[in-house]
């Protein structure tokens, strides 16, 4: 059966969505892209350094012609920054998708989400693809729903952190609730994170440190690209129920 | 012909002979389909380069995509609210 990943109109080759921070160089970058099979990847806006330039530009090494850029606004701390990244983003770039941070704190990096709100309303209203990255909130999530998001991304756990999905149940709630696609973005640490937020039935996963920071980034890369969909093939099939104790799989007709 | 203006190009102080911001990004070797421009806070469209003319203490933003990727400070920053005061860490 067909397994389509669409949200707006524009349809997703996968369902593993890959940060391009932190790797050694380019050629790095490209290799655990294309190792990933992802084929959404995000990017950050920063200036142009006129003294020293560099002729090397990101996006000579990923083509947006193969490639579904998707700029955010990490680093961004309040709803101006925030919309200036993005409006910068849009004409720096060929989409009107904009991953949208709204930063609250600088130890956990967790979302400001009241900033967030605002952020999503007034990109929303101006035509962006929103998808804003939020907390755990089913209820937030709800409220970036209904201002516009075209897709939620709530965190597993704090960025970077590695952590894996520390409330998995509200990320369940999320699912139930929520009528927009539901992105796990930051805090997966390992391929059975990733499983584990496709298993719950997410429709798809953000991964940057996991596989920038391993120590093989490109091994890594592949690791969550068949995490991602096993949890996926999972989640379709239907686990079984958790019992306490056993139920023989062997008959027991025709023993001796 | 007018002569040298006074500008800030991301950040510094940077002087030029040049009218418009096509013609600023050809002096600082830039090619405009890879960044976005913005003049005095306002995002323009790239095919509004060659038409748009700067004025002396015009500040400029020219950016591109680089990886990303979280954690990375933004260099350039509207607000002054912050939700998180950053000093309570300390370092």
């Amino acid at each position: 059966m067909e397994d389509k990943f669409v949200i707006r109109g524009i349809e997703f080759r996968s369902r593993l969505w890959i940060g391009t921070g932190k790797y050694r160089d380019f050629e790095e970058t490209v290799r655990a892209v294309e190792a990933s099979g992802a084929d959404v990847v995000t990017v950050a806006v920063r200036r142009v350094n006129i003294t020293d330039r560099k002729s090397e530009n990101l996006l000579d090494y990923l083509n947006p012609k193969k490639y579904k850029i998707l700029p955010n606004t990490a680093g961004c701390y309040t709803v101006e920054d925030a919309l200036r990244y993005s409006r910068l983003a849009r004409e720096a770039g060929v989409s009107d998708m904009i991953k949208l941070e709204v930063i609250g704190d600088e130890k956990t990096l967790f979302p400001d989400t009241i900033g967030l709100l605002k952020a999503t309303e007034i990109l929303a209203k101006e035509g962006f693809m929103v998808f804003p990255y939020t907390n755990d909130d089913p209820i937030m999530a709800k409220r970036l729903e209904d201002a516009g998001a075209a897709a939620v991304m709530p965190l597993g756990a704090p960025i970077g952190s590695g952590l894996g999905l520390r409330n998995p149940y509200n990320i369940r709630i999320i699912l139930e609730t929520a009528k927009v696609p539901v992105i796990v973005d930051a805090g997966v640490g390992t391929a059975s994170d990733a499983n584990i937020a496709m298993e719950l039935g997410c429709d798809a996963v953000l991964i940057n440190t996991a596989i920038a920071g391993a120590r093989d980034p490109i091994g890594m890369a592949e690791a969550m690209k068949h995490a991602v969909i096993a949890g996926r093939l999972a989640y379709r099939a239907g686990r079984i129920a958790k019992k306490l104790y056993a139920t023989a799989s062997s008959p027991l007709e025709g023993m001796l | 012909m007018k002569g040298e203006m006074r500008l800030t190009v991301n950040g510094e102080a940077y002087c030029t002979e040049k009218n418009t911001v096509k013609e600023l990004l050809g002096e600082m070797d830039i090619v405009p389909e890879r960044v976005a421009v913005e003049v005095n806070l306002k995002v323009i469209k790239r095919a509004e380069y060659a038409g748009y003319t700067l004025q002396e203490g015009d500040s400029i933003e020219v950016v591109y995509f680089v990886g990303g990727g979280e954690q990375e400070e933004p260099v350039i920053r509207t607000g002054t609210w912050r939700a998180g005061d950053r000093r309570r860490y300390g370092r």
